[in-house]
């Protein structure tokens, strides 16, 4: 029977400083948190990169992950994202009471692996523990530090006509994995979600390829809204081949199944990457060598066009519009 | 995946294309009855491959769409009860009633919950035995035999605590209603694959007979939405009106009997309000006396409160396919999936969310 | 109306039955559809197999389509 964190552990008394030093001191060892100040002080220099997010996914245990890692992984790549280098992240947990200790090791232990493999310290955080019902078990935020390289200029609203849209792999993964452990909906699956850290697969691809115009990562909203963003951002538009876009089996018969489009199913270890023509294919074999890349694939092309508009050419050679998410894509019967 | 793959075949619907583009030589407006057949045709730009003189209009095929205000608002009344658990399909949680929506009722305590199957409902019942597991019963015939076999096994297991709002509705009587208001002018129907596969084409016997309108019985896949159009074509250019299954592998005739006897044992039918077509008789379900302590609104009485039906919004001409969702002042504009003022943008499989997602002028 | 998609049906406990469609599994009810054997395709409706896929039917659909598809190039 694993022991419970109670209110007292939040309360910064005795207990906080036990749990403190027995789970976190004890999950990340690194000369800036062992100090125990009010505030890690760092010694950065160039354009730095700042982000955060806070993760509240439920369940907090899915296949292929937890909540820890999506938390580590989410903020690392979304400073990848914008060509920047991750270095320092904070970690600020928000426990209801009676949380199993046990759990609560085992996340920070995913915390722990997630970021010795994206090559980032955890530097500073905060626990706070609140009343029984007021959180939905754990909740985490975590911000991150990242510096960007000279000459890197990677932005939203780089992407020009005639540039390729790459995608680094299947989509669905995440989204499908969490929805077949929701009550109400459960089916069996191998599936895993995707969650991964980028950060070194993108760094690899902006050492071939430094003129790479955008990066993102289609996290909520699927694929389909993060091409709508970029769309929108750049002022063009973006045409998809429906039969180039990776998706696994089983994630095609979960989406049949519930009346789900793999298009707009949640991803957390995928990139797109808008490039210049000319250098899709480099790109592309740097990316087949990473592990987290094996099946990219060019998806896409930008075009003029109708400003913000993203259209799909079916395997029948019709066209259709995919627009942005609206909502939480629901399970239907119809 | 096995028998939908090899449905969508490029090759395949480019033969069907070109024999229907090759024999349609008439002016001819299809009625797609049912909102997953407009979802195929738009999803995979099935228009694109027909030839001008085939106009295909979308029907009142969407069970969450043709739910009229006052039947949501009972369901949301019963989710505000303490003590209730509403459980839904996904596609009924955002849709408004006449003063909010189950969504929103959500957000304000109510404990709502999305499930794929009744007999998910069924489990909530099991592990909750100190609430009162309400199962929101929307959907037409290819639904409702689960629900009542879901309801025969409550009554096995000797629940207490599981009840059905009835909302289901048939498809053949509102068919005929719209045939018989003589609002649109239609020359043949791409009926429902898998209400058919409960009712069997026989149940729409009535269309060749007593209207002369040819009639084909589809699948959902692509291939199978290009052969009913050109069986239809076929037997329009032949001045036939007869009822066929193209959807062999999933219809008969006769249809599932064992479905049909389980949802009429425990269902009858009843009169129902469909949106923007009024009350069509005997085109509901309502559960039979001896299912009586499994009713929710006999149960539970619930008050929906007066009925408000949204301005400006037509989604009852929609529906019957009087009008199409560009005729709407208010869609794309006002009306959309995040603020949804009627049905029909809200489902999924409604002509104006489906319009909205997939068929924007198509460049 | 509605969406049912075609599992196969992989092993079968009384009414209730595990069925499989491009690598993922789920329990479902026969309820509807009795006489369905393992090895069957039934389709699948909100967690019920309201039909049996009759296998026959489709090859023979996709050869009438194949000859159409023929037909059609000429």
């Amino acid at each position: 029977m694993s022991e419970r964190i109670l209110l007292a552990h939040g309360s910064g008394g005795k207990l906080s400083h036990e749990l403190v030093e027995k789970t976190m001191l004890r999950a990340f060892f690194n000369p800036y948190l062992s100090k125990l100040d009010d505030s890690a002080i760092l010694d950065l220099s160039g354009r730095l990169a700042f982000t955060t997010d806070s993760y509240v996914v439920d369940p907090i245990f899915f296949p292929g992950g937890d909540i820890g890692k999506l938390a580590v992984c989410g903020t690392v790549n979304d400073l990848a994202m914008v060509g920047a280098i991750p270095l320092y992240l904070s970690l600020s947990l928000i426990i209801e009471e009676g949380f199993s200790q046990d759990d609560l090791r085992r996340i920070l232990d995913s915390v722990r692996r997630a970021a010795e493999e994206a090559g980032v310290e955890i530097v500073t955080g905060d626990t706070k523990v609140v009343h029984r019902g007021k959180a939905d078990g754990i909740f985490i935020n975590t911000a991150g530090l990242g510096v960007v390289p000279e000459g890197i200029e990677i932005s939203g609203s780089n992407a020009r006509p005639g540039d390729k849209v790459i995608l680094s792999g299947p989509i669905g993964d995440h989204g499908i994995a969490v929805l077949s452990r929701r009550e109400g909906l459960s089916f069996s699956t191998e599936l895993e979600s995707d969650v991964a850290p980028l950060n070194k697969l993108v760094a690899q691809m902006l050492e071939a390829c430094p003129r790479i115009r955008c990066l993102r990562d289609p996290t909520r909203g699927g694929l389909a809204t993060t091409l709508n963003e970029l769309a929108k951002q750049s002022r063009v538009s973006i045409q998809l081949e429906e039969e180039k876009i990776p998706v696994r089996e089983e994630v095609r018969a979960a989406c049949e199944m519930l009346g789900l489009d793999p298009l707009y199913v949640a991803n957390e270890g995928k990139l797109v990457a808008i490039v210049p023509d000319s250098d899709a294919a480099t790109v592309l074999h740097v990316m087949h060598q990473n592990p987290y890349a094996r099946e990219a694939a060019v998806i896409g092309e930008v075009r003029q066009g109708r400003p913000g508009r993203v259209t799909l050419r079916t395997r029948f050679g019709t066209s259709r519009i995919v627009d942005m998410l609206t909502g939480d894509p629901l399970p239907r019967i119809c | 995946m096995k028998f939908i793959d090899e449905f969508r075949r490029l090759e395949l619907a480019q033969g069907l294309a070109g024999r229907i583009r090759q024999n349609s030589k008439r002016r001819a407006r299809f009625m797609e009855f049912c909102g997953g057949h407009t979802v195929t045709i738009l999803k995979h730009g099935i228009r694109q491959l027909l030839p001008p003189t085939i106009e295909m209009l979308s029907g009142p095929g969407c069970p969450v769409c043709v739910t009229d205000n006052a039947d949501l608002d009972k369901a949301i009344a019963l989710a505000c009860i303490p003590g209730v658990i509403l459980v839904t399909f996904g596609d009924m949680l955002k849709v408004p009633g006449s003063r909010s929506s189950l969504q929103k009722a959500k957000a304000e305590g109510a404990d709502v919950r999305i499930v794929y199957s009744s007999l998910d409902a069924l489990e909530l019942a099991r592990q909750n035995p100190d609430k009162k597991v309400v199962f929101l019963g929307i959907g037409f015939e290819t639904t409702a035999p689960g629900i009542a076999a879901s309801i025969l096994q409550a009554e096995q297991e000797g629940l207490k605590n599981f009840y059905v709002l009835s909302l289901h509705k048939l498809c053949p009587p509102v068919i005929r209603a719209l045939l018989d208001s003589g609002e649109v002018r239609l020359h043949g129907f791409i009926l429902p694959g898998h209400v058919s596969a409960i009712i069997g084409s026989k149940a729409w016997e009535f269309l060749a007979k007593d209207y002369g309108i040819p009639g084909v019985v589809s699948g959902f896949e692509p291939l199978d939405v290009l052969q009913g159009v050109d069986m239809l074509v076929s037997q329009v250019e032949n001045g036939e009106s007869r009822v066929e299954i193209a959807y062999r592998r999933g219809v008969k005739p006769e249809g599932n009997l064992k479905a049909q006897e389980l949802m009429y044992r425990v269902f009858e039918p009843c009169p129902a309000r469909w949106r923007g077509i009024g009350e069509v008789p005997d085109s509901g379900l309502r559960l039979r006396p001896e299912f009586a302590r499994f009713d929710a609104e006999l149960v539970f009485s619930p008050d929906p409160g007066p009925t408000l039906e949204p301005k400006g919004c037509i989604c009852g001409d929609i529906l019957r396919g009087v009008k199409t969702p560009r005729d709407c002042c208010l869609f794309a504009r006002v009306c959309t999936p995040e603020n949804p003022v009627g049905p029909c943008m809200v489902s999924s499989e409604g002509s104006c969310a489906a319009y909205y997602l997939y068929g924007q002028d198509d460049e | 109306m509605c969406l049912a998609i075609p599992a196969r049906i992989v092993s079968i406990q009384g009414q209730e039955a595990e069925a499989e469609i491009g690598g993922i599994t789920r329990k479902i009810s026969l309820a509807l559809t009795p006489e369905a054997q393992v090895g069957d395709y039934v389709l699948l409706h909100t967690g019920y197999a309201i039909a049996v896929v009759d296998q026959e039917e489709a090859e023979e659909t996709l050869r009438l389509l194949e000859e159409i598809a023929e037909f059609s190039e000429m």
